[in-house]
């Protein structure tokens, strides 16, 4: 018999839950806002002793991370989540696993970058660590933050994989929020997330060295094969979410469309934005517009193949990014430029600049976007220069 | 040199086993390198080393090369202790939810320089030792950044030349006092800390053993003479870390469970002078200078003989 439970969830718990039902072996954490409900509840699931789990309660995010990748090379499950500063802090440390191939599991209530000092969600934590080398999966709701933790482990701790793997999901919005969720049935998901042996341990009866010293000859063989095995990893991140959907019957994909078979125009977004997209682009379809939305739900490595698929016959694509980079724009605009620069047909692409510091982004924000995007394609054509545009600022 | 007669050949007291390789790029002389040869000799095969960045490391891993018998790990600088805290907390849940179960017990052990755990790693230790995770703790020190070309670390001694402390007209070199580390780790009242020396082996390795057997956390630190450093003939590293006691320059001593004790009693200290002529680092230094740290070295020599109950 299943065992499936309906409860209502805070996002921070219910990625906690599905760390639980994952047996992580070793957690390591820092807290931060919007991040402390996360370690709270795992701190109360070990001292419960609901999780068999040595919780290393560290004394920096460097040293959540550090612990992690030490947790993992010894053949550890681990986890840790953090966000914005923590996340900076963490900077460093967050080559090593993806390096070492080491599949570290964290979870990032993404959180705005000081000065100055902002606790509420933004992506310019995510956008500073875009390579790092680690599988990164964009949450849109407390669902979709706990199957992807799940997803996140059955990926990361494939043996053709081996690459530690990030669920963002945007602080308060997400973190903070009780939603309705399923809980699944526990021995389904440990059938989903089998105990796993890394080939490659630190084990006195089998001494290997690890992170030795890279000179010119050989370094750049060590990043090739890195990036040759990083790329492989996106066709096992679709098996997986297959046989996530198979299993407990919620499909994900790379880009996930909404309203696009028909859609001239499209929207893009990333995180829990997507959700008022889908609300305006419903109001905009009613109005006669030919809109659809774009999520990206994986966001490393890039799928080039599923977005270029997704958006072969839009005619105008907008860009949403929660971060910029200084004297550049939007960096998802900017990526998505890049993407889609070497094809023949491709749409005209307009990047606007919003929902910074936790600024909410209202339905009529998006429809905002869209109609000014409008005015800015008639602005190209005229042979113009356009530029991100920042939506809902007072001036 | 005359024949001597000896009762004891000294070195079959110790094992053969080589844990730490010979074939690595350490200079001529190096006193780090004997150092951690001595550890590995001491831990045997049932450890997990997590080395910090510095000279260890880079002369002992050069890619696709490994000096290393014993499972070994290098991520990061700063971090080593930390890094310790995840494996030995892995070990730890494993064994407990019998996902693992090792014939012997594993040892868990940091190496880092004097950079790498009196600077920029001290927190990470710092949090280690506080948490209590059972491992220990070896911090090679070399009186500066050695790694990366001879800068000054914050336990770079008084008066030492380095790049980043260089002698000028208006500097003598280290305008400050090095920081006792040891007595930082006594301060976080882990069960184990010691002061060791290659120059005294045996005494090296029983602390190794004994750090290693406490359960808990436990700190060595181990001054590494560095003829690259501190700018004196590869053949002397030996006798300069004995000068280095003997001087009172670097004591040897153990703190076990808060208690003091002297590892050897020098009735009578050698003058500092001793120890500092033979290295090129020391040379610009003037006679007051030199007074100045001849009087410092006393005085902390008599309070450690004070903690210790030595009269
Ligand atoms: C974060 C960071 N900062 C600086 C460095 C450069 N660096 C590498 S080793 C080193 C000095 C090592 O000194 P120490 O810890 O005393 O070890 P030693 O080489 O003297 O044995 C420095 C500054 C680094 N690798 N990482
Ligand atoms: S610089 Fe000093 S510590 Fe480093 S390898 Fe040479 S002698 Fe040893
Ligand atoms: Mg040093």
């Amino acid at each position: 018999m299943k065992k499936v439970k309906i409860e209502g969830l805070e996002g921070s718990f219910a990625v906690a839950e599905a760390v639980r039902m994952a047996n992580a072996d070793v957690i390591a954490a820092y807290p931060i806002t919007p991040q402390t409900h996360i370690v709270e509840r795992l701190s109360e699931m070990v001292a419960d002793g609901e999780l068999d789990a040595e919780f290393i309660c560290v004394e920096s995010e460097h040293s959540a991370m550090s612990a992690c990748v030490g947790a993992s090379a010894a053949g550890a499950r681990v986890f840790t989540c953090t966000a914005g500063q923590g996340l900076e802090l963490m900077h460093e440390v967050l080559y090593i696993p993806s390096s070492m191939r080491l599949p570290v599991v964290a979870v990032i209530a993404n959180r705005a970058l000081s000065a100055p000092l902002s606790v509420w969600c933004d992506h310019s934590d995510v956008m500073a660590i875009r390579d790092i080398g680690w599988i990164q999966m964009f949450a849109e709701n407390n669902q979709q933050a706990f199957d992807l933790t799940l997803c996140a482990y059955r990926v990361a701790e494939d043996k053709e994989v081996l690459f530690p793997a990030m669920v963002h999901l945007d602080g308060f919005y997400l973190s903070h929020v009780i939603e309705d969720m399923v809980l699944p049935d526990e021995e389904e998901v440990a059938g989903f997330i089998p105990e796993y042996e890394h080939p490659f341990v630190l084990d006195p009866d089998r001494p290997v060295s690890m992170g030795c010293y890279g000179p010119p000859f050989i370094y750049p063989e060590t990043k090739k094969a890195q990036e040759v095995a990083f790329a492989n990893t996106r066709p096992k991140i679709v098996e997986t979410w297959k046989e996530f959907g198979d299993t407990f019957g919620r499909y994900y994909s790379p880009v996930e469309k909404y309203k696009m078979e028909d859609a001239r125009i499209a929207m893009l977004t990333m995180g829990s934005c997507g959700e008022t997209a889908m609300l305006a682009v419903d109001e905009m379809r009613e109005e006669g517009e030919d809109v659809g939305l774009i999520r990206l739900r994986l966001w490393r490595p890039f799928p080039f193949k599923e977005f270029r698929e997704a958006v072969k016959d839009v005619e105008l694509l907008v860009v949403l990014d929660r971060a910029i980079s200084f004297g550049m724009g939007g960096p998802v605009c900017s990526e998505v430029k890049s993407a889609l620069y070497d094809q023949r047909k491709k749409p005209y692409i307009v990047g606007f600049i919003g929902g910074l510091g936790g600024r909410d982004i209202p339905i009529e924000g998006f429809k905002y976007m869209v109609s000014r995007a409008l005015e800015k394609v008639k602005a190209i054509e005229r042979g113009e220069e356009i530029e991100a545009e920042m939506i809902g600022i007072r001036e | 040199m005359e024949k001597e007669e000896a009762e004891l050949f000294v070195p079959r007291l110790v094992t053969t086993e080589e844990n730490f390789a010979s074939g690595h790029r350490a200079c001529i002389g190096c006193g780090e390198a004997l150092a951690v040869r001595h550890v590995c000799k001491a831990l045997g095969k049932n450890v997990i080393i997590v080395n910090a960045t510095g000279c260890i490391e880079i002369i002992s891993s050069l890619l696709p090369q490994t000096s290393w018998c014993v499972p070994w790990i290098h991520t990061l600088f700063e971090n080593v202790a930390a890094v310790v805290s995840g494996i030995e907390s892995a070990y730890k849940a494993r064994v407990r939810k019998g996902k693992i179960t090792p014939a012997k017990e594993v040892k868990f052990v940091g190496f880092a320089g004097d950079g790498g755990t009196s600077d920029i790693g001290i927190q990470a230790l710092s949090g280690a030792m506080e948490r209590g995770h059972n491992f220990l703790y070896c911090c090679f020190d070399n009186e500066a950044y050695m790694n990366t070309g001879i800068q000054r670390s914050s336990s770079t001694p008084y008066g030492a030349w380095t790049t980043t402390a260089p002698v000028g007209k208006k500097s003598i070199g280290q305008m400050t006092w090095k920081k006792n580390m040891p007595e930082i780790a006594v301060a976080h009242k882990i069960p184990y800390v010691a002061t060791a020396c290659p120059s005294y082996p045996f005494d090296l390795m029983d602390k190794v053993k004994r750090g290693v057997e406490i359960e808990g956390p436990a700190y060595v630190h181990i001054l590494s003479p560095c003829p690259t450093g501190w700018r004196c003939q590869p053949n002397l590293s030996i006798e300069i870390g004995r000068l280095a006691v003997e001087t009172g320059v670097f004591p040897l001593y153990e703190v076990i469970n808060g208690e003091y004790r002297l590892s050897i009693d020098l009735p009578e200290l050698k003058p500092v002078k001793e120890y500092m002529k033979k290295q090129g680092r020391f040379r610009h230094l003037t006679e007051d200078v030199i007074e100045k740290i001849q009087a410092r070295v006393e005085a902390e020599y008599l309070e450690l003989k004070e903690k210790a109950g030595v009269k």
